[in-house]
C-alpha cells in the first residue's frame, strides 16, 4: 500500500506475482457500449467484478460490468504502428466529408 | 462483563430507562451499523491490497449511511432535540446499544471477514423482515439497507469461501476466528422486553424467526467454505442493553475525540 507500512514494496510485489491483472469495461447506460475504464488486480473473475463495482461504479458510473484477464487480450505491437496505421493517412477519400454532396440530395 | 455480576448500572443506563422503546430499538439498529462502520474504517490505508481497502471502505460508508438514517429517526422519536451527530458522538458508553460482536477488534483480514459474514447475514435476514415493519420509517430504511447488505454478504461470504477453502494456513486462521467470534452470535437473537414489545407492535420480527433464517444462511456459507460450525455456548454479553466490554471505550475515544474537542466542528 504505502511506503510507510511496506518499505520494501513486498505487498505490491506479492500482488503482481500472485494476483492477475484484469481489464474493466463499464456500460454507462442501457443502449451504450461497454467502455474500457481501467484495470485492477483480482484472484478470479468474480472478485474482479466486485472490485470493479467498488472502484469504478461508486458514483453511479455504470449499469453493467465486463472484466477480462489482461493476458487474454491480444494487442497490436507499437513497433508496427507505422506499418499498421500510417497507410491510412493519405486516403482522405475514406472519410465521408471528402465528397461534395449535390444540392439536389435532400437527405443522406 | 457478566450481566448477573454487575450491580452498579453502567453510565448512561439510568437515562435510557425513560427513553421511548421505539427510540431504543432504532438505536440498537443504528448503533450496530455505526460501530461496525467505525471498525471497518480502521482498515482504510491498511488493507492487504488497494482493491480490498476500497471494498471495506465502501461497506463502512454504507453502514455509516444506515446509522445516519436510524439515529436521526431515534432522535426524532426521543423528541429531546438531539441530532444524529449528538447521538453518534455525544453519548456515553452505556448508552450505545450495539451487540458486542460488532465492537470486536478487526484482528487479521480473515477475522474481519468472519465477523462481517456473521453480521451481514444477521442484518440481511433482519432487514428483509423489517421491510414490512408496521413502522413506516423503519420499513423505508430497511428497504434501502437490504440492497446494500445483500452486496456486503456477497463480498464477505465469497472471501470466507476463498479463505476457508484455500490454503491450510488460511483455513486454520478463519476457523479459529470463527471459534473466537461465534460466542458473540447468541446475543443477536436473545429476545428481551424491548424485542418482544417491538414484535408485538408489528415493528420488528420475532428473533427466533430471524435466527432460523440466519442459521440456514450461515450453514450454507460454511459448507461451501469447508468450515465447521462451532457449538453454541452459554454467553454473557449484553452490548445491546448498553453493557459493554473493554473494546467499545477505545472505539468511542477515537470516534468522539474531534466532536468533543471542537464542539460543532464542520467541514
Amino acid at each position: 500500500m504505502s511506503m510507510l507500512t511496506d518499505p520494501k514494496g513486498e505487498a505490491a510485489a506479492a500482488v503482481s506475482r500472485e494476483w492477475p491483472l484484469y481489464e474493466v469495461f463499464i456500460r454507462a447506460r442501457g443502449g451504450l457500449d461497454h467502455k474500457h475504464v481501467g484495470s485492477l488486480h483480482a484472484t478470479d473473475a468474480r472478485m474482479a467484478i466486485e472490485h470493479a463495482r467498488d472502484l469504478y461504479t461508486r458514483r453511479q458510473e455504470g449499469v453493467s460490468i465486463w472484466v477480462a484477464r489482461s493476458s487474454d487480450i491480444a494487442a497490436s505491437d507499437p513497433e508496427e504502428a507505422e506499418a499498421l496505421f500510417e497507410p491510412a493517412r493519405d486516403k482522405v477519400y475514406r472519410h465521408p466529408t471528402f465528397y461534395d454532396i449535390p444540392d439536389e440530395v435532400k437527405t443522406l | 462483563m457478566s450481566g448477573a455480576a454487575v450491580t452498579a448500572e453502567p453510565s448512561g443506563m439510568a437515562a435510557l430507562g425513560s427513553t421511548p422503546p421505539l427510540c431504543r430499538y432504532a438505536l440498537r439498529l443504528g448503533d450496530l451499523a455505526l460501530i461496525l462502520g467505525q471498525r471497518l474504517g480502521e482498515w482504510v490505508g491498511h488493507a492487504p491490497v488497494l482493491e480490498e481497502d476500497l471494498g471495506l471502505a465502501n461497506i463502512a460508508l454504507d453502514l455509516i449511511g444506515q446509522a445516519r438514517l436510524l439515529l436521526t429517526y431515534a432522535g426524532e422519536v426521543e423528541d429531546r432535540g438531539r441530532s444524529e451527530d449528538d447521538l453518534a458522538f455525544l453519548r456515553e458508553q452505556g448508552e450505545y446499544l450495539n451487540p458486542t460482536l460488532v465492537e470486536q477488534p478487526n484482528g487479521d483480514f480473515g477475522e474481519t471477514i468472519v465477523r462481517q459474514v456473521l453480521i451481514d447475514a444477521f442484518q440481511l435476514t433482519l432487514y428483509e423482515r423489517l421491510t414490512s415493519s408496521a413502522d413506516e420509517r423503519i420499513a423505508e430504511v430497511a428497504a434501502k439497507a437490504v440492497k446494500e447488505t445483500r452486496y456486503h454478504l456477497r463480498y464477505s461470504s465469497s472471501w470466507l469461501v476463498r479463505l476457508g477453502d484455500g490454503t491450510p494456513e488460511s483455513r486454520a486462521r478463519v476457523q479459529s476466528s470463527l471459534q473466537r467470534l461465534w460466542r458473540y452470535t447468541a446475543e443477536l437473537f436473545e429476545e428481551d422486553d424491548l424485542d418482544r414489545e417491538m414484535a408485538a407492535r408489528g415493528i420488528a420480527p420475532r428473533l427466533a424467526e430471524v435466527r432460523s433464517a440466519w442459521s440456514a444462511c450461515i450453514d450454507e456459507i460454511l459448507v461451501e467454505a469447508t468450515l465447521e460450525r462451532p457449538p453454541d455456548a452459554p454467553y454473557s454479553w449484553f452490548g445491546k442493553r448498553g453493557e459493554h466490554g473493554e473494546h467499545l471505550g477505545y472505539i468511542l475515544t477515537e470516534m468522539q475525540y474531534l466532536p468533543r474537542a471542537y464542539p460543532g466542528a464542520r467541514w
